[in-house]
């Protein structure tokens, strides 16, 4: 008998009970934004009424709105800043590396309450409107350090042979990246930027505590719905994330296949 | 070739540092001022006497990090330790059988891993609104076990501390089944080969190699399970109600309906320090397991 053949029954009746609690609660959420019923947690009848009403929503339209205008601004700079830093880290030795590596990770582990706060005191303290701005400048900040981890990892995969072969035949630094180094590295960047964008997307912490008061992104519009009441409404807003969320996921996953 | 770009790369080709500090600088920069340097605000803040409207005056004080031996939030100190240790356990023992499971699902893997990265990524506020939506008392639960005829009104699930917990473990599962099947992954399966055809038993086999091998990603996963439980916020806001609270909840006072940021200052500088230990333990133990395995 080889070794990978069997796993013990329990085990699997434990995993099967772990992916069917990671799960069915979202099933259920997204099943229950088409139930005709208002109140109750019974089943009434298909309808997409609750998706209707939202497009009648102002808050809505607006804060989806800003939210993937937050995120794709957010994501071009984090997507442009972490791979300048994951190139030097990978290609070039300097000073002082060993600190800028643990630095990036700081980001990656402090938890989210306390880079919201600190960052609202310091908009507080340079006296600056909050807005979309400051948004998106907390965006970069938490989500660099994911860009640089996904490139880098992208990087450390990638032969030099070619990069050097362009070098030698006389090709200068800037041609050779443009040539050489991107074409091959772009799906790692492609992937960073993608997992940017959802977690821009998705934040809500740290953007409750740096966004005005006119500029409700949309995950500070349903935390607003969902601790009013409990409507199909927001069932059917979290369809929407969770529809956008999974097709960007979706898209890093094949994109770092490739190859 | 232009002149000044030709300069520039001739510059750069004799400078190594300068080079690597081209690439790194707006990155770094951007860092430094919008990551560290208002942890060093909040830091400061933290120790100055509170201002009349929110904001701070001119001085330094302790008194913010006295008050937090009141024994109102020693109380939620010390339930929001104890609920992430609890829910970091409860994460490893349904976590492990799982990353075991997947790492040596063979063809299913793939698909397997994907539904493990699903809810890593999906957003915190929408799960745990789903977790609302079952919980509540018109929620499905309820409703299902009053068909069922098991319950004759509705329990009280929401608002209770149960509730935070199933939240707490629902939200961070994943970052403790992703980091083990990692390690697990690595696994050369030859070593279990080995022990086999050298007569130990599968259970022997687990305990004495895959076990020991496992540990790096059992640490990591406990501390990116423990870590976000610390600094939670949302769940024990919308599933705890307002008895439940963590110390998420009383930062996000301090400066929503409080308008006392140095006492709010000084209760996240207390997560981050407690972070910090965490951190720093992780290290020290991943460096002495590295030792071990060679």
């Amino acid at each position: 008998m080889s070794v990978r053949s069997r796993a013990p029954r329990g085990l699997v009746a434990v995993a099967a009970l772990v992916y069917g609690f990671l799960h069915l609660p979202i099933l259920v959420l997204v099943a229950f934004s088409f139930n005709a019923s208002k109140f109750s947690a019974e089943w009434r009848g298909f309808t997409v009424q609750w998706y209707h009403r939202l497009l009648e929503r102002a808050d809505v339209i607006r804060g989806l709105e800003l939210s993937m205008v937050v995120a794709a601004v957010s994501t071009v700079i984090s997507a442009a800043l972490g791979t300048l830093v994951a190139l030097a880290l990978a290609r070039h030795r300097f000073r002082g590396r060993p600190a800028v590596e643990a630095f990036l990770y700081v980001p990656v582990v402090t938890p989210e309450i306390v880079v919201g706060i600190s960052l609202l005191l310091l908009f507080a303290l340079l006296g600056l409107p909050l807005g979309v701005a400051t948004i998106v400048i907390a965006h970069v900040a938490f989500s660099l350090s994911f860009v640089v981890i996904v490139v880098r990892a992208r990087l450390a995969g990638m032969d030099t042979s070619l990069e050097e072969a362009a070098l030698i035949l006389g090709a200068d630094e800037i041609t050779t990246f443009r040539r050489v180094t991107l074409p091959q590295l772009w799906p790692g960047v492609v992937a960073g930027a993608l997992l940017a964008f959802i977690l821009s997307f998705d934040d809500f912490l740290i953007t409750s505590f740096v966004a005005g008061s006119g500029t409700s992104t949309l995950p500070l519009v349903v935390y607003g719905m969902a601790r009013r009441n409990v409507e199909p409404s927001i069932n059917a807003i979290s369809t929407i994330i969770l529809v956008v969320t999974t097709a960007v996921l979706y898209l890093a996953e094949r994109v770092t296949r490739e190859r | 070739m232009s002149g000044p770009r030709r300069r520039l790369l001739a510059w750069l080709q004799r400078r190594p540092a300068a080079r690597a500090w081209s690439l790194l600088g707006p990155g770094m920069l951007w860092l430094v001022l919008f990551f560290l340097v208002p942890l060093l605000i909040m830091a400061a803040y933290s120790l100055m006497p509170r201002g009349t409207y929110g904001g701070v005056q001119p001085g330094f004080t302790l008194q913010h990090y006295r008050r937090f031996f009141d024994p109102l939030y020693l109380a939620i100190l010390q339930r929001t330790l104890v609920w992430s240790l609890v829910c970091t356990a409860v994460c490893l023992l349904l976590g492990y059988p799982v990353a075991y499971l997947v790492a040596r699902a063979g063809r299913w893997r793939a698909a397997l891993l994907f539904l493990v990265v699903l809810p890593f990524w999906t957003s915190f506020l929408v799960r745990t609104f789903a977790m609302i939506f079952l919980l509540r008392d018109s929620g499905l639960v309820n409703n299902v076990l009053l068909r069922l005829g098991l319950i004759d009104a509705p329990l009280t699930l929401l608002y209770t501390p149960f509730a935070v917990l199933l939240g707490l473990v629902y939200g961070f599962l994943p970052f403790m089944i992703l980091p083990i099947y990692a390690s697990l992954e690595k696994l050369d399966p030859t070593l279990l080969e080995a022990a086999e055809t050298l007569g130990a038993t599968p259970l022997a086999g687990f305990r004495r190699i895959t076990l020991p091998l496992s540990l790096p990603g059992v640490v990591a996963g406990c501390f990116l399970v423990f870590i976000p439980a610390m600094g939670s916020f949302l769940t024990s806001d919308l599933l705890g109600g307002a008895k439940q609270l963590m110390i998420g909840n009383l930062i996000q006072n301090q400066f929503a309906a409080a308008r006392n940021w140095p006492f709010g200052s000084a209760a996240s500088f207390v997560v981050t320090a407690l972070v910090l230990v965490a951190v720093t333990v992780y290290l020290r133990v991943r460096d002495r397991a590295a030792e071990g395995t060679g």
